[in-house]
Parts: structure tokens; C-alpha cells; sequence
């Protein structure tokens, strides 16, 4: 029932620019499981969308054996704990509380942290003072939380490193588009070091979408 | 010898989840109530250093180690408690259905929660739809089950029922009935208010009200 098989169909519906689409995409080829992928576009939305998340209408959308699973952090957890076997790279430590602190970081990053980087990239002159001050203030619990490890998750990629995909690399795009300097070695070393590792992690390297493109994509935002 | 202490404040719903776990689990543990949660200068120094990025309750503190968040500490008292009838299911697909839909209960109550008793007008009649329209989905997943958890009352029972001491508090700040509304819906809390966790923990609904019309008061919301 929990491991993976040639049978077994896993479909991911999502959007190459977003960061948690762009999760499930890190979190499967960590597990290295196959899978079919569909690009959504939102002001289109496709038939299949519809009836596998018509709460949302949202993307990611995972598709497993027919049955489908919205909301990309509920995602990670599905995914962990389907394809769980030896062979398989888990995300989450095997002890309670360090599961719930890993939980409660990637709430974190979804509720506080990437909200105020966001908004600081994308505030008008008006509202710009405080939301960087705030996004810088978001920075700082979080290298805080990281401490001296090599990952969120200790020696290897975990949850919070795959949840904080944002941070390891959309925030330099975006802040090089807004002319912000948020992430930086000399504001933040230690987590701009974990950035570093991120990206050049062999499988996160292949998961992420181009630099360029992605690039191009936010600046051409921008401009409307 | 197993500490188990519980932060939280009376009218809290998230905090109503963690207590009813605790006493489906026959966990025993020690309450301490919060003596005001709007005001960061009110909160208890425990409460603090146990959360100092959102400073809020629910907190369960086991053996000196703080858990926050309340589904995370619900995640967290299954996996340390393990017993013959868990909260969670042990399918992952269930488990991840469950998740998704306190995470939808739980953005909805947010973003239209306040505005059912703090705001008036088109506002408060929006917010009010919102709401509805929330319960009906619900509604809808719950079909004929007699729980959220099918058979057994679970996660998603413990996760929603709380917020429905506050039903008469909106029912007449906003002119509507949630039992015409949705009686299947109903059906489901008078069977959930059958259980002793659930009624133990679960306050009156018109002290809720008039703590609520005391916030209003206290913050000069019309």
C-alpha cells in the first residue's frame, strides 16, 4: 500500500514559477519517485483542475492513484509518508518533538516569513520602510532556527529546506528585480551559506526552474 | 513522571482542540489559563519564552519542551501517545485529507472569523455568506458519516467542533441560523457535544457572547 510500484500513477498539476509547485517537483525527485507533470494556466484553468481541487482551484494539486491532495505543505507531509521505505530520503526525523518543530517552521515560512519577503519586493515607496524591515526581521528567525547546521534538516535536505525553496532561491531574483538587499552574506551569512549548499545540492539543482526565466518571468511582473 | 502543562485562555477554539485530545487520550494534564491574550504586556512569562515568535496560545509544554500550534500539537499527542484508536488515520491519504481541511476551516475562520462580530454592513453580510458557504463544504465532506472520522470521532471532529460555542455569539450579532442553514451540520455537533471531552470543554455559548460584547466594549468596536 505505501510503496511505490510501476503501476502506480503520480501526477502533479502545477505552475513552473511557483515556489510551491515547485516543492512537490523537489520533494519527488528527492524521493525519486516518477511522475507525469502538467503545466496550469490559472486564467484558463484546465477540466482536470477543477475536479481535483475545486475547493482551492489552486495549483500544486498531487494526483495519486486517482486521488488527489491540495495544499503543497499537506502535500510534502502525503508524500513522506507514502514512499517511506529505507531506499527513500524522509523529510521529517523520526523523534515527536523534533517532527513538530520541523512542522512548525514550515508554517512559519508559509504564515510569517515569505508574506513579509514578499511584500517587500513588491511594496510601493509608501509602504517600503516597514516591510523591509519586517522581511529582514523574518530573515533573522529564521538563520536563528538554522543555527550551525548544514540544513533545516540537520546533515541531509528535510521539510523546512524543501519548504524554504523561496528563500534559497526565489528571494535573490526578486530582490535583485526590487532593488532590495535582504538575503545577503553580510546580512545574513549563515543562511545565505545554506542558500549556497541548497542550490548546489546535485537533485535540488535539477528541480529548480532557470534562473533566467525565472528571472525574465518576475521583471515582466513587475512592469504591469 | 511525564510534565504535561497546557497555555490557553477560556474562549480559545484553537486551544478547546488540544484539551479535548488530552482527554479523549486520558492524558493527564495541567491547565493554566492565560489572564488576557490581546495585550502582549498581559501575557504570563511562560507563555513568552514558550512562544516568543507569535506570543499565542494553544502552548503544551511536555517535560519542559514547548509545542505550538494547535494541529501540530494535536500531530504531536498522537505520535507520543500511540493507542489502539488514534486521532489521525493511518492512511496517509485520510491523514492528508483531514489536514487539508483544517487548513481550509482554519484560513476561512481567519479571514471572515473577526468580521462576523467586529465589523457591520455589507462587511459583516459578506463575511457572514463566507462563513456559510464554509459550513456547507463541510457539510458536504461529512455526508452520511456520523463523524468527520467516519465511525469514530477523530482529527477533523476535534478540530472543528470548538468553534461552534461561538454559533449563537454570531447568530445574533449577524441574523441568521446556522440550523436552517445546515442541519446535517447540527445533527453532527448535538452528537459531538454527547462526549464527555466535548462537553467538558466547551463553553456556554451565551458567556462567550457576553465576553465578546466586553471585547467590543474593551476596543471600542461598534
Amino acid at each position: 500500500m505505501a510503496s511505490s510500484s510501476d503501476n502506480e500513477e503520480v501526477r502533479v498539476l502545477g505552475k513552473w514559477a511557483s515556489p510551491f509547485s515547485n516543492r512537490i517537483d523537489l520533494a519527488l525527485k528527492l524521493k525519486g519517485v516518477p511522475y507525469k507533470y502538467s503545466e496550469e494556466d490559472l486564467a484558463n484553468k484546465s477540466l482536470d483542475l477543477l475536479k481535483y481541487n475545486p475547493v482551492h482551484k489552486k495549483v500544486p494539486v498531487l494526483v495519486h492513484n486517482g486521488n488527489s491532495i491540495a495544499e503543497s505543505l499537506v502535500i510534502l507531509e502525503y508524500i513522506d509518508e507514502v514512499w517511506n521505505n529505507n531506499n527513500n530520503h524522509a523529510f521529517l526525523p523520526q523523534d515527536p518533538y523534533h517532527r513538530a518543530l520541523a512542522r512548525f517552521w514550515c508554517k512559519t515560512l508559509d504564515d510569517k516569513i515569505l508574506p513579509a519577503i514578499w511584500n517587500a519586493c513588491w511594496s510601493d515607496e509608501k509602504g517600503r520602510e516597514k516591510a523591509v524591515e519586517e522581511a529582514l526581521e523574518a530573515l533573522k528567525i529564521l538563520q536563528d532556527e538554522l543555527k550551525d547546521k548544514k540544513f533545516f534538516g540537520g546533515e541531509t535536505i528535510g521539510l523546512v529546506d524543501i519548504a524554504a525553496n523561496f528563500i534559497g532561491y526565489w528571494v535573490s531574483i526578486l530582490q535583485e528585480i526590487a532593488g532590495l538587499e535582504l538575503l545577503t552574506i553580510e546580512k545574513f551569512p549563515k543562511l545565505y551559506e545554506w542558500s549556497q549548499e541548497y542550490i548546489n545540492h546535485p537533485v535540488i539543482k535539477e528541480g529548480l526552474p532557470p534562473r533566467d526565466e525565472l528571472f525574465a518571468f518576475f521583471k515582466a511582473s513587475a512592469k504591469k | 513522571m511525564e510534565e504535561v502543562v497546557l497555555l490557553g485562555f477560556w474562549t480559545s477554539p484553537y486551544v478547546m482542540r488540544v484539551k479535548i485530545a488530552l482527554l479523549e487520550k486520558g492524558i493527564e494534564f495541567q491547565y493554566k489559563e492565560e489572564r488576557d491574550v490581546f495585550e502582549d504586556k498581559n501575557k504570563s512569562e511562560l507563555l513568552l519564552e514558550s512562544n516568543p515568535i507569535y506570543k499565542k496560545v494553544p502552548v503544551l509544554i511536555h517535560n519542559g519542551k514547548p509545542i505550538c500550534e494547535s494541529l501540530i500539537i494535536l500531530e504531536y499527542i498522537d505520535e507520543v501517545w500511540k493507542q489502539e484508536q488514534q486521532l489521525f488515520s493511518a492512511d496517509p491519504y485520510y491523514r492528508a485529507k483531514a489536514r487539508f481541511w483544517i487548513d481550509f476551516f482554519d484560513k476561512k475562520t481567519t479571514t471572515c472569523g473577526k468580521k462576523l462580530w467586529a465589523n457591520k454592513g455589507e462587511d459583516q453580510d459578506a463575511a457572514k455568506r463566507e462563513f456559510v458557504e464554509c459550513l456547507k463544504l463541510l457539510e458536504n465532506e461529512l455526508g452520511e458519516k456520523p463523524y468527520f472520522g467516519g465511525d469514530h470521532f477523530a482529527l477533523l471532529d476535534i478540530a472543528l467542533i470548538p468553534i461552534t460555542c461561538r454559533f449563537y455569539t454570531y447568530e445574533k450579532l449577524c441574523k441568521f441560523s446556522v440550523e436552517e442553514e445546515c442541519p446535517k451540520f447540527m445533527e453532527w455537533v448535538r452528537r459531538c457535544n454527547m462526549r464527555e471531552s466535548v462537553s467538558k470543554t466547551l463553553p456556554d455559548p451565551f458567556k462567550v457572547f457576553d465576553f465578546v460584547l466586553e471585547v467590543k466594549k474593551r476596543f471600542q468596536i461598534q
